[in-house]
């Protein structure tokens, strides 16, 4: 499989006001490449330069320094930056503040409208993506009436009504009540097994990212980490020094080894931890 | 005596429309005073309801209210000093603040109940040591501060009115987990030094068995348990049947328990099961 | 609760009325407006009171909404009935110190008054029977040859959705942040006038400063959607004049021409 996104030592920095001289680093000499298909768990704590890296992605933002491909195409060229939109989709956080239209349906339109597509097809598209995440029935409603998780999902909705490769969630569960939360997790799953869809999912909840493939670390705009979860997680004390959490069992795990038992450091589910505690017991 | 003690306490919307329906009926409720309570449910359970009810935000449609052994609806007065004896720290706090400052935003809420102004400043010294906001922030605009900041502002700006009962609706929803373990540790030593009542409304039940000493359940406008957070625990398998989760080592010990491994106790924290378990490779070690 | 305002008081529904194209509904609006201010004898008025009754039981709006409708422009009726009243000239049949009535002063009063309860009445119905996004994307449409002329039709007809959008989100906003500084202590419903309007800061810039950064957001998240104007869209909705259209502009070009005739055969008011 090719990759579809590509950082080459992406270096990116901002310029606060017009006087202040110094701009200020966000990211350093970033190095990453996601493939086709691929569950990426962005993990990060607030200010660590994960939704500047997100932005990245579609050309929002632009790097100071190195390049960002996506699908081949160097986002600095302003002129494919459309192309480069469609292939990669963005939700944010705030599920109230990206709802464009008053009616469910017309706001899953709203990317496909501005692309020119024909209203035949748009029809069709945006039918089979409110059906995607499970809202067909709502598909009248006005937002305000909806639940947190719903909003995001018609959000969602909007995004993958475009067919784009990739979907990047900045941190789209976290104003959620925890029934939205699942909701959200399992629509995104739906969309990477079924779909094969790219998902890179910005988050600081822990039990969302270990659902996920792949899980990369960013502290202080730098990639600190980027590994399958397992690897990622038994680094216990490493992720707790950077303000983040790990799953309950895997943090007992790591107790009892401090303890001096030989339990195996990268259970990261219940399921895993009694397995493993059996074994012991058994052994 | 109880601090908080809700008899019968229901609340309608909607009333005499089709559409009437009960945020919250016949609630029946008896609060200590200096427990810390987390009050748990879903979105729609009528928590949020319930707790705007005690600082008289909402008025009953019937039922009752005494705070302090005092029925607050009983006459304008005593609804005015209520809100002030039971601060309430809504979700997303820090969309309250307005002023220039984060000195003159904390002072909001003590100046509109009549402090002098010794005892103003006094409150904002005050809440701003409680919220661990150094001096050098009393100048700043609150809206040049990072999230967390803000945050911890503006639950100063609840503490600088001295209420008896704090309550706080999710204080760290939308923070990442250092700035969530933050703002708990200050509610739980802000607990433990002034001896209050503390009402923690909060979705992750991790939180709330790690910090709370009492644990509310509602569902569907009821009082699904009230109790300890073991006596609630306890019933894990009810809890998850109405959708709610317990945490993650609680289920990891009824799986165990499964497995023929009973801890004998509930479970519910970090320390405990690695001691519990300890015993158990020891037991195993020592036969 | 202030969240319980509707906005644009639209009743949905499948009628007849409903179904009709909302351009055609507005340019028939507009024709309406005109007939009001040609016809000038009551029995004309009659025929359009039936025609309007008609139309609102095919539609299915109950008459309390045209009672809500009319009530807040009671005042302003009243007035102008009152200037009417007293100020036209004419042969007086009441005279005391400078006030006169005049026959014309009341046939022009009981005129103005019945034209302006008819252009409620009629313009509500409009509202009552078009969803607000019909409503914004029919203007649009029907302002396009403006386009030439360098009119923004696009952006207003967007600035229009997004309003209508982020009322009742801000709205809910608005109960919140007043419940919030409630809790603060302050004090929203005493004391004088500058007082109150003091009172209002704790709450108008939390206010304006979320809806500067909803306005941030929105815009990102426009700009990753593609938006980039009114430039080369389409539109899922496409709006068709039906045989439908034609009929009911037919039947309400009847019942015009029947009202103008009827004004020109008959004695006018005035």
């Amino acid at each position: 499989m090719s990759d579809l996104i590509e950082f080459q030592h992406v270096s990116f920095s901002y310029h606060q006001s017009e006087e202040d001289a110094e701009p200020i680093p966000v990211l350093h000499e970033v190095n990453l490449s996601i493939k086709k298909g691929e569950f990426v768990a962005v993990l990060g704590h607030n200010g660590s330069g994960k939704s500047t890296l997100a932005k990245h992605i579609n050309a929002i933002l632009q790097p100071t320094e190195g390049v960002v491909y996506v699908d081949h195409i160097d986002t600095r060229d302003d002129e494919l930056v459309f192309d480069i939109r469609q292939h990669v989709g963005m939700v944010f956080q705030n599920p109230d503040n990206q709802i464009v239209a008053t009616i469910v349906e017309e706001d899953v339109a709203f990317a496909l409208e501005n692309l020119g597509v024909p209203p035949k097809e748009i029809r069709r598209r945006v039918d089979d993506a409110l059906k995607d995440v499970g809202m067909f029935a709502y598909r009248e409603h006005a937002p305000h009436q909806l639940s947190g998780g719903q909003k995001q999902r018609v959000a969602i909705a909007g995004i993958i009504a475009m067919n784009p490769d990739c979907i990047v969630l900045d941190e789209p569960t976290a104003m959620l009540d925890p029934k939205g939360r699942r909701e959200v997790l399992n629509t995104i799953e739906r969309l990477n097994k079924e779909y094969q869809t790219t998902v890179i999912l910005i988050t600081h909840f822990m039990d969302e990212a270990v659902r996920a493939d792949r899980v990369v670390v960013v502290d202080e705009g730098r990639v600190l980490m980027d590994d399958v979860p397992k690897a990622v997680f038994v680094q216990v004390e490493r992720l707790k020094e950077i303000g983040l959490d790990v799953p309950q069992v895997t943090e007992l795990a790591y107790e009892l080894r401090k303890a001096g038992v030989a339990f195996a450091p990268d259970v990261l589910t219940v399921e895993e931890f009694t397995e493993e505690f059996k074994r012991i017991m058994e052994a | 005596m109880a601090i908080i003690k809700t008899e019968h306490l229901t609340h309608l919307y909607g009333t005499g429309t089709p559409f009437e329906k009960a945020a919250i009926r016949d609630v029946n409720l008896e609060i200590e005073e200096g427990e810390l309570v987390g009050v748990i449910g879903h979105t729609g359970s009528g928590k949020s309801t319930l707790i705007q009810h005690l600082n008289g935000l909402l008025k009953p449609t019937s039922g009752h209210i005494y705070i302090d052994g005092t029925d607050i609806f009983e006459s304008v007065q005593i609804l005015q000093k209520t809100r002030f004896k039971v601060g309430l720290v809504f979700q997303y706090p820090e969309y309250q603040l307005f002023e220039e400052t984060v000195e003159k935003d904390i002072a909001f809420g003590p100046k509109n109940l009549g402090f002098t102004e010794e005892q103003v400043k006094e409150a904002v010294s005050h809440a701003m040591e409680c919220v661990g906001l150094s001096d050098a922030f009393r100048k700043k605009s609150p809206f040049e501060l990072s999230g967390g900041q803000k945050r911890r502002v503006a639950i100063a700006g609840v503490i600088a009115m001295r209420p008896k009962v704090l309550i706080l609706d999710e204080p760290t929803a939308g923070l990442d987990p250092k700035g969530r373990d933050t703002i708990l540790n200050l509610i739980s030593d802000y607990h433990r030094a002034e001896k209050n009542t503390v009402l923690l409304v909060s979705h992750s039940m991790e939180d709330v068995a790690k910090y709370c000493s009492k644990v509310l359940v509602m569902n569907q406008g009821h009082v699904f348990s009230y109790g300890t957070v073991a006596e609630t625990f306890s019933r894990a398998d009810e809890i998850e049947q109405i959708g709610l989760a317990v945490p993650q080592v609680t289920r990891l010990f009824s799986a165990l328990a499964k497995e023929g491994y009973e801890a004998g106790e509930e479970v519910y924290t970090i320390v405990r099961a690695k001691e519990i378990l300890l015993e158990k490779f020891l037991q195993k070690g020592g036969a | 609760m202030l969240s319980d305002i509707t906005i644009g008081q639209f009743f949905p529904g499948k009628s007849i009325v409903h179904r009709l194209d909302p351009r055609a509904k507005i340019l028939l609006v507009i024709a309406f407006i005109i007939l009001l201010f040609v016809v000038r004898n009551p029995v004309s008025f009659v025929l359009i009171g039936i025609f309007l009754a008609v139309i609102y039981i095919v539609a299915k709006i109950p008459a309390r909404a045209i009672w809500r409708g009319v009530k807040p422009i009671l005042p302003l009726i009243l007035f102008t009935s009152i200037l009417n009243l007293f100020f036209v000239d004419g042969e007086p049949l009441v005279k005391w110190w400078i006030f006169k009535i005049t026959a014309e002063g009341i046939s022009v009063a009981v005129l103005m008054a019945v034209r302006i309860v008819c252009l409620i009445i009629g313009s509500l119905l409009l509202t009552y029977t078009t969803s607000p996004i019909a409503l914004t994307d029919a203007i649009e449409r029907l302002l396009k040859p403006l386009k030439v002329i360098r009119f923004p039709v696009h952006e207003m007809a967007m600035m229009m959705t997004i309003a209508l959008r982020f009322i009742p989100t801000l709205l809910e906003e608005t109960d919140k942040i007043m419940s919030a500084q409630k809790a603060r202590g302050a004090d929203l419903e005493t004391g004088s006038i500058i007082r109150r309007a003091k009172a209002l800061i704790p709450i108008l810039i939390p206010l304006f400063v979320s809806a500067f950064r909803r306005a941030e957001d929105l815009a990102l998240a426009m700009e990753c959607r593609c938006y980039r104007g009114g430039e080369g869209r389409t539109r899922m909705k496409q709006l068709h004049f039906s045989h439908l259209d034609g009929i009911s502009a037919v039947a309400t070009g009847v019942v015009f021409v029947a009202a103008v005739l009827l004004d020109v055969f008959l004695p006018k008011i005035i």
